[in-house]
């Protein structure tokens, strides 16, 4: 008997083959599990080029949304999109990277600074339609900003204010303790050190949390629906030179009609042109006539190339109603006839191509990151 | 040269930056104080003319219906519904994979592994919303036919798989950094005593990482529930009592976004409705987010 048990202590402990293959076999499940990840983003794209990859075409990017499926484009969307991410980039980067800064290097040990962290953390767990309730209550109707691209990118930037402050604290706690007591111990302040020897080390780390922010709220759709959003925008929010100009004379209602249809102005007309009268009589006009128009007429003429430079101006067109790449695909995909889906798939390639893309760059600046600095 | 080095210039400017820095913090606790005054005050409002006796008790949630029926249960049943089959297909994935990455894959290929899932968080959902209605819903139309399930073309099935899809990163990766954390000592313990990785894993990583792990689900849970594209495009939009996922039924956050579609009525009860649904889904949010942040402190206080 005892010399059985110490044989089998030599030996393998029974069952060992099966246990190993349980083992190994668990790889395989594994593995399957990761390429059924990556298999649904491979279909995700096979399924949007098979729908929609002969409609990306350049007429595609430079036209306007259009009831003819077989004509409509997604110029206003991507232009829409661009400055709404301008607004968005423009407020969420300094406040989100001074927050993220002022969390790890300056903030106090106390009861606000774990209230600034409680909220942060809560923020960023808050579903992004909250946000479009939030931005409805407060910028459209308390603060009357309207259904603009102001009201967007401000929504845009409170929803990827989080990401950027968590990178932008890791970013800045990555960087030794040495940088600081160096420049410190040299005369400099904490902002001196703060600002020529933290921020710079961290900048990559900043940058990363950035995109990833920017990548999220290019893609968001539902708090832009709450704004209003529109779906069917033939404008440009910035004006190209040689397109039709209007002005309309004196305050009109929301039908177009003048507020105060007695009163009249002095015009002196900046350009040839034609001027439309109240009663839709039409009168031409030629550049330094000056003439008395009633309110409610309208002064047509073209952009000049002054006029499409002055028009990227933040001032000019962050009041201006918009459309972006997310709202006008969901728009088409809502639609029964197969057209709008194609072309909501093509939507959805250009839209995937960015986001992929800036995706693509954060995780290779991380990977860089991490590779080329080692402490 | 004479200088002052306890001049008080700098030091004002000094402090005028942290002022600066402080008052962008601070900017959170106001977004948050802003989300719950506007939310809170039009559900007051809601709850003005509508009881909560009604709100949380009756089940028909009609508000566009000349005779209104405010009743949350048919939209908080959709969330549900689509939530349930979205864990149904992220936890299991989404296990798997962190386990994996954790424990078998050699750092080379966690390194390649890990980014290239994430970049599954980080498609827009509306592309996400499309793919569910016109790729997941036929191939399940076709899979679920000779079951006799006939499945329409909305259904909240297709919407909560392709949900669970989205966030495999999310509870894979932090599963995946709660089983890293847990100590080499423990594994070797166990490796010593002649486990395999496998036994490891499963007998001695993961109940040391259970509560970092918990979080994970919860986490993705949340992002689930607070998903509005997805299900608004693919799950349909009848707010009925769901029983099955292979209904069409609308969320919380369908009902939200449908009622934006339109032109909102501002002032009306239909408007402060849509806070009201708001204010179900943003409790239900910060409760699980709570809950997840409780475990995935537990988990790194333990070690």
């Amino acid at each position: 008997m005892s010399a059985e048990i110490i044989h089998d202590i030599a030996a393998h402990p029974k069952g060992l083959k099966l246990r190993r293959f349980k083992d190994t076999s668990f790889i395989f499940w594994g593995v399957i599990a990761t390429f059924i990840g990556l298999g649904t983003l491979a279909a995700l794209v096979g399924q949007l080029i098979h729908d929609g990859g002969y409609r990306l075409t350049l007429d595609f990017l430079m036209s306007f949304p259009s009831s003819d499926p077989g004509e409509a484009g997604i110029l206003s969307a991507w232009v829409g999109s661009i400055l709404v991410i301008l607004a968005t980039a423009f407020i969420a980067i300094p406040i989100g990277v001074l927050a993220g800064i002022y969390l790890e290097e300056y903030a106090p040990k106390n009861v606000i600074t774990s209230a600034i962290e409680i909220a942060v953390n809560n923020l960023a767990g808050v579903p992004s339609i909250i946000f479009g309730l939030l931005a409805v209550g407060l910028f459209v109707q308390a603060f009357g900003f309207g259904q603009t691209i102001l009201t967007a990118g401000l929504t845009l930037a409170l929803l990827i204010l989080p990401v950027v402050i968590v990178t932008t604290r890791e970013a800045v706690r990555g960087v030794p303790q040495e940088m600081r007591q160096a420049a410190l111990a040299v005369g400099a302040t904490k902002w001196q050190a703060t600002q020529h020897h933290v921020l710079p080390y961290a900048l990559p780390g900043v940058v990363t949390g950035v995109i990833i922010g920017i990548s999220r709220a290019i893609g968001e759709t539902a708090p832009l629906i709450l704004i209003g959003g529109l779906t069917f925008v033939a404008f440009l929010p910035i004006t190209r030179p040689g397109d039709a100009k209007f002005e309309v004379i004196g305050a009109v209602d929301e039908y177009g009609a003048p507020v105060t249809p007695e009163a009249s102005e002095s015009v002196r007309i900046a350009q040839d042109g034609v001027v439309v009268l109240p009663d839709f009589s039409e009168m031409p006009v030629h550049a330094g006539q000056v003439v008395d128009l009633p309110h409610g007429a309208t002064v047509q003429t073209t952009a000049s190339w002054g006029d499409a430079v002055a028009s990227w101006l933040p001032a000019h067109w962050l009041g201006s109603e918009f459309t972006v790449m997310p709202i006008q695909m969901f728009n088409w995909t809502s639609r029964p006839q197969a057209e709008f889906l194609e072309i909501a798939a093509a939507a959805g390639i250009v839209l995937l191509a960015i986001t992929l893309l800036l995706n693509g760059m954060a995780i290779w600046l991380r990977y860089r990151l991490r590779r080329s600095i080692k402490w | 040269m004479d200088r002052d080095f306890t001049t008080k210039r700098t030091r004002l400017g000094e402090r005028a930056i942290e002022l600066v820095l402080f008052a962008a913090a601070a900017s959170a606790m106001a977004i948050i104080g802003g989300i719950l005054y506007v939310v809170l005050s039009e559900a007051v409002k809601f709850f003005g003319q509508v009881s909560f006796l009604e709100f949380v008790s009756s089940t028909t949630w009609t508000p566009t219906f000349d005779k209104p029926q405010y009743g949350i249960a048919p939209l908080l049943t959709g969330t549900f519904m689509s939530t349930m089959v979205a864990l149904a297909v992220a936890v299991p994935l989404g296990l798997l994979v962190a386990v994996y990455l954790s424990e078998f894959a050699s750092p080379h290929a966690r390194e390649l592994i890990k980014p290239t899932l994430e970049l599954l968080a980080g498609v827009p959902t509306v592309v996400y919303g499309y793919f569910a209605l016109l790729f997941i819903t036929p191939l399940l139309q076709r899979a679920l036919a000779p079951f006799g399930i006939v499945l329409p073309g909305f259904n909240l099935l297709s919407a909560g798989i392709v949900m669970g899809l989205m966030i495999i990163p999310t509870i894979a990766s932090l599963s995946e950094d709660a089983m890293r954390a847990v100590p080499r000592t423990m594994r070797d313990g166990s490796f010593a005593l002649g486990a395999t990785r496998l036994e490891t894993s499963l007998r001695v990583v993961f109940p040391a990482a259970v509560s970092g792990i918990a979080g994970a689900i919860i986490l993705g849970m949340s992002r689930a529930v607070g998903e509005t594209m997805i299900v608004a495009i693919a799950a349909g939009q009848q707010p009925v009592m769901v029983s099955s996922p292979t209904q069409q039924g609308a969320t919380v956050t369908a009902f939200i976004a449908q009622v934006a579609l339109g032109d909102i009525p501002f002032g009306t009860l239909e408007y402060s409705s849509i806070f009201a649904a708001g204010m179900a889904l943003l409790a239900l949010t910060l409760v699980f987010n709570f809950i997840a942040f409780a475990l995935q402190r537990r988990f790194r206080e333990a070690y």
